[in-house]
């Protein structure tokens, strides 16, 4: 055995090294670790500041003995490479170590050990821990609001269809594949419209949307003989004319009898809450604010000067603007430009706020797509004879698209965490429910066990979101 | 002919369109005011406010006009972004840079916080901080003094203030030592192109910013005291510090939030910008003899920032706008004071909530124009 110098581990003396360094390690993570689970003291007999930082001390000795490059222990090699390379990661190392052994009793004994879960009562909670019976109390008005609890099944089982109606995607066979976006884009949206509208909100049926459908009818019967220069703008305005003077002037009277058929009791969206209101809100203005987004990215790169200058300054003053301004706006100004008798409902008028805002962000994320396509891939669908319409539906913006999901998918996750704000207008989603409850007198002083709860669901919503964004980058990544 | 017709048709018809909705609106708006007897104007900015602003920077009370009022919710604003870009770019610089550290416990413990934070919405965190944390903090009797002189309370956090005697020469000693550092790193410059000898330019600027301002208090009659903030009781159960600084919890809660959560994203910045930078452009710096430190700082970092900037500016401007979610906790900035209270007494929502928005529009514009200018001073300079 040759010489040791303790200031320079070296090979040849590897054994001794690994032992004192290991040793020296693994006191020092005990010594924290009966400290914060068990709130023994080993180092006690020594002066408080020093008893303080020796396990610092004894486990940057021991991680300095246990630095030797090329040991031949795989495991050493292994240790020393991520956790150990210089004294300074090893300090680093050795924080974060104490850091989390010290912080899991408490977290743990908050979440679980101390909490109470039984009961309903605020009487139960006397415990040092969480109070989760205050989440179970409240539950309903989380998750529905002031949705009256007799009709909640009705929410239910709306988001349980909605849901499996979207994932039709995920079992369409091939022959179906092709008619998916159509269903996406637009029968979808409209399905869902029609459950919220009937459904949750027990809205008579046939009161507004027959006018609407028979406006559609007329209008793409008429459309087919339409040159297809116009049929654009065609498809534009008429539509909407249509069902203006169908609603106004012609049927007026004669439906509203049919309206009466009525079968739901109607609950205002003044009671609608919780959880349910902010997917329905941000369900709602996906999809509105994906296709507004994407005319004006169009519209910012087109070759009319009048229709680029209009869309920039959409985009730029919806970015320039905070959303609570927005929401204010909305709430407090938009009315003043309708005229007097006209009366949308506040969650509608938060709806469209949102979705425009959103839409200049999705309209610079696309704008960005389109920008990094090759000029060729323009070029080569001109020089097969596709018009403007053609050449984007079927050769830029699949790529474009492609090309920004990562973007898309962070502007829809800025969205839904965006949804607590309706709180300006008065609406109360999940967040806002949460600080109702909180000023309830009965159940003062559990703040801290709503924020907590909320923040699980918002981050497991937003992290899902996220990763499955990430997983559709991957699957249409393509070579370039 | 029909060419051009084809282009002209399109643009008449959107411009059509939108001339007839803001025609729509404007005529409602004219009916509706008329209806309810309510005049357009800006008058009223320089009528008497008569409310009073918890927080302010400048002297402010009910008998100032609206216009102090709008001023006093500007500030508060810029006071609030200002702070809190400077601690998110402070921590989303060190998490980002932690991210790509090669210690797995580090880059880990980084990864947690950025995916942590970011997935929360950030009223959320508002709320948290201010309504749970904020509120577990000690009544002011029972706080204990940080460092001595710093006391963390329910009612906020009391820091000692200085009292200046002779501040102006302190200034301009700061001045002075700003421009010297200025023409050294010119005079540096210069000497590296001619002659290719690195003058020690960090540490003279160091030396000077530290040195200067110490003269100007031996020399120039500066002299600085502080003014400790003391526990004053007001009743038998009330209390209150006296003298000193005190930062509202409000303010404390939403330049919390708003770093850490801005600091994710920039983090994620930082992140991209130095992954951003190729391989090769280190291994030919080391190649060509520079040191660790040289090779961060001309050849990774001037590159690195090319790619940092614009989407941290971004970051800078959303900053700036999620702070009007002070309004949530009563935080008295723009949006509470002017598109809150002042709407509420004047009842005039279409010039308030105009001017609120131009103002938020201007400081994105500006803050965006300062960028671009920056952006392009360090952008590759093609020949």
């Amino acid at each position: 055995m040759s010489k040791i110098n303790f200031l320079k581990p070296d090979k040849d003396n590897l054994t001794t090294f690994l032992y004192m360094g290991s040793f020296l390690f693994v006191i020092s993570v005990i010594d924290v670790f009966l400290n914060s689970f068990f709130s023994l003291n080993i180092t006690g007999f020594l002066p408080a500041s020093l008893s303080f930082i020796i396990p610092i001390i004894l486990g940057f000795i021991g991680l300095y003995f246990i630095r030797i490059e090329h040991s031949g222990y795989k495991f050493l090699d292994q240790v020393n490479k991520n956790i150990n390379t210089s004294n300074f990661n090893a300090i680093l190392s050795l924080l974060i170590i104490f850091i989390i052994i010290k912080s899991i009793p408490p977290i743990l004994s908050w979440f679980v050990v101390d909490a109470s879960f039984a009961g309903d009562s605020k009487d139960v909670c006397s415990g040092t821990g969480a109070c989760w019976t205050y989440i179970k109390v409240w539950f309903r008005r989380f998750m529905y609001g002031m949705y009256p609890n007799a009709e909640q099944w009705r929410i239910n089982l709306s988001f349980i269809a909605l849901a499996l109606l979207g994932s039709v995607g995920y079992f369409a066979t091939e022959k179906f594949k092709k008619y998916l976006t159509l269903y996406y884009v637009v029968i979808y949206p409209f399905i869902a419209f029609l459950f919220i509208f009937f459904f949750i909100s027990g809205g008579p049926i046939f009161f507004d949307f027959s006018y609407g459908i028979i406006a559609a009818v007329i209008s793409i019967i008429i459309g087919f003989f339409i040159p297809s220069k116009f049929k654009f703008y065609y498809f534009i305005f008429v539509p909407i004319t249509l069902y203006i003077a169908l609603k106004y002037f012609i049927f007026y009277e004669e439906l509203i009898e049919l309206g009466k058929l009525d079968g739901l009791n109607w609950v205002e969206t003044g009671a609608w809450g919780g959880l349910s209101l902010t997917f329905i809100i941000s369900f709602f203005c996906l999809i509105f604010c994906f296709p507004i987004g994407m005319a004006f990215a169009l519209g910012r790169r087109s070759d009319f000067p009048l229709i680029r200058y209009i869309s920039i300054g959409f985009i730029e003053f919806w970015r320039g603007v905070p959303l609570i301004t927005v929401l204010f706006m909305s709430a407090v100004m938009f009315p003043m430009f309708l005229p007097a008798d006209f009366f949308i409902d506040k969650l509608v008028r938060c709806i469209i706020a949102i979705s425009l805002f959103e839409a200049a962000y999705v309209a610079e994320v696309i704008r960005g797509g389109l920008q990094a396509l090759p000029r060729g891939q323009y070029e080569a669908a001109k020089s097969l004879g596709m018009g403007y319409w053609r050449m984007h539906i079927f050769v830029i913006l699949p790529q474009a698209l492609k090309l920004v999901i990562p973007g898309i998918a962070n502007t829809f996750l800025a969205l839904v965490k965006d949804t607590p704000l309706i709180f300006v207008v008065g609406l109360l989603e999940i967040v806002g429910m949460l600080n109702l409850a909180k000023t309830n007198p009965e159940w003062l002083g559990f703040a801290m066990e709503g924020y907590v709860f909320a923040a699980i669901i918002f981050w497991i919503i937003c992290y899902a979101m996220s990763k499955y964004s990430y997983n559709l980058e991957q699957k249409y990544k393509t070579e370039r | 002919m029909d060419l051009k017709l084809q282009k002209i048709i399109p643009q008449l018809i959107t411009v059509l369109v939108v001339v007839l909705v803001f025609g729509f609106f404007t005529y409602n708006a004219q009916i509706n005011m008329e209806n309810r007897g309510i005049d357009f104007g800006y008058g009223f900015l320089s009528q008497e406010s008569s409310f009073d602003v918890q927080f302010s920077l400048i002297e402010y009370d009910g008998s100032h006009s609206y216009f102090r009022a709008y001023l006093v919710g500007l500030l508060n604003t810029i006071l609030v972004s200002v702070i809190g870009i400077i601690i998110a770019t402070i921590l989303g610089v060190i998490v980002g840079v932690a991210r790509l550290s090669p210690n797995y416990l580090i880059n880990q413990f980084a990864a947690f916080y950025v995916e942590f934070f970011r997935n929360i919405p950030l009223l959320l965190q508002i709320f948290f901080w201010y309504f749970a944390a904020l509120r577990a903090l000690p009544l002011p009797q029972d706080a204990d003094a940080m460092l001595g002189v710093f006391f963390l309370t329910i009612k906020g956090l009391y820091v000692p203030a200085f009292i200046w005697e002779n501040l102006n020469v302190f200034l301009y000693s700061i001045i002075a030592a700003i421009i010297s550092i200025v023409v050294i790193r010119i005079h540096a410059r210069k000497v590296q192109e001619t002659q290719g000898k690195q003058l020690p330019v960090f540490w003279i600027s160091v030396g000077l910013i530290f040195i200067l301002p110490l003269l100007s208090f031996l020399i120039g009659g500066v002299s600085l005291s502080f003014e400790i903030p003391k526990l004053k009781q007001l009743a038998t159960t009330s209390f209150k510090y006296e003298g000193g600084i005190s930062l509202p919890p409000e303010l404390i809660a939403l330049t919390l939030s708003l770093a850490l959560y801005t600091a994710t994203f920039i983090a994620e910045c930082v992140r991209a910008g130095i992954q951003g930078v190729g391989k090769g452009q280190k291994e030919a710096a080391a190649s060509i003899g520079l040191n660790p430190n040289q090779v961060l700082k001309l050849v990774v970092m001037p590159q690195a920032l090319r790619i940092i900037i614009p989407p941290t500016t971004n970051q800078y401007l959303n900053l700036t706008k999620n702070s009007s979610l002070a309004a949530a906790i009563a935080y008295p900035d723009l949006v509470l004071v002017f598109a809150g209270t002042a709407l509420m007494q004047t009842g005039k929502a279409i010039e308030i909530v105009s001017i609120t928005m131009l103002t938020y529009l201007s400081l994105s514009i500006s803050i965006s124009i300062l960028m671009n200018w920056y952006n392009k001073k360090i952008a590759i300079k093609e020949k």
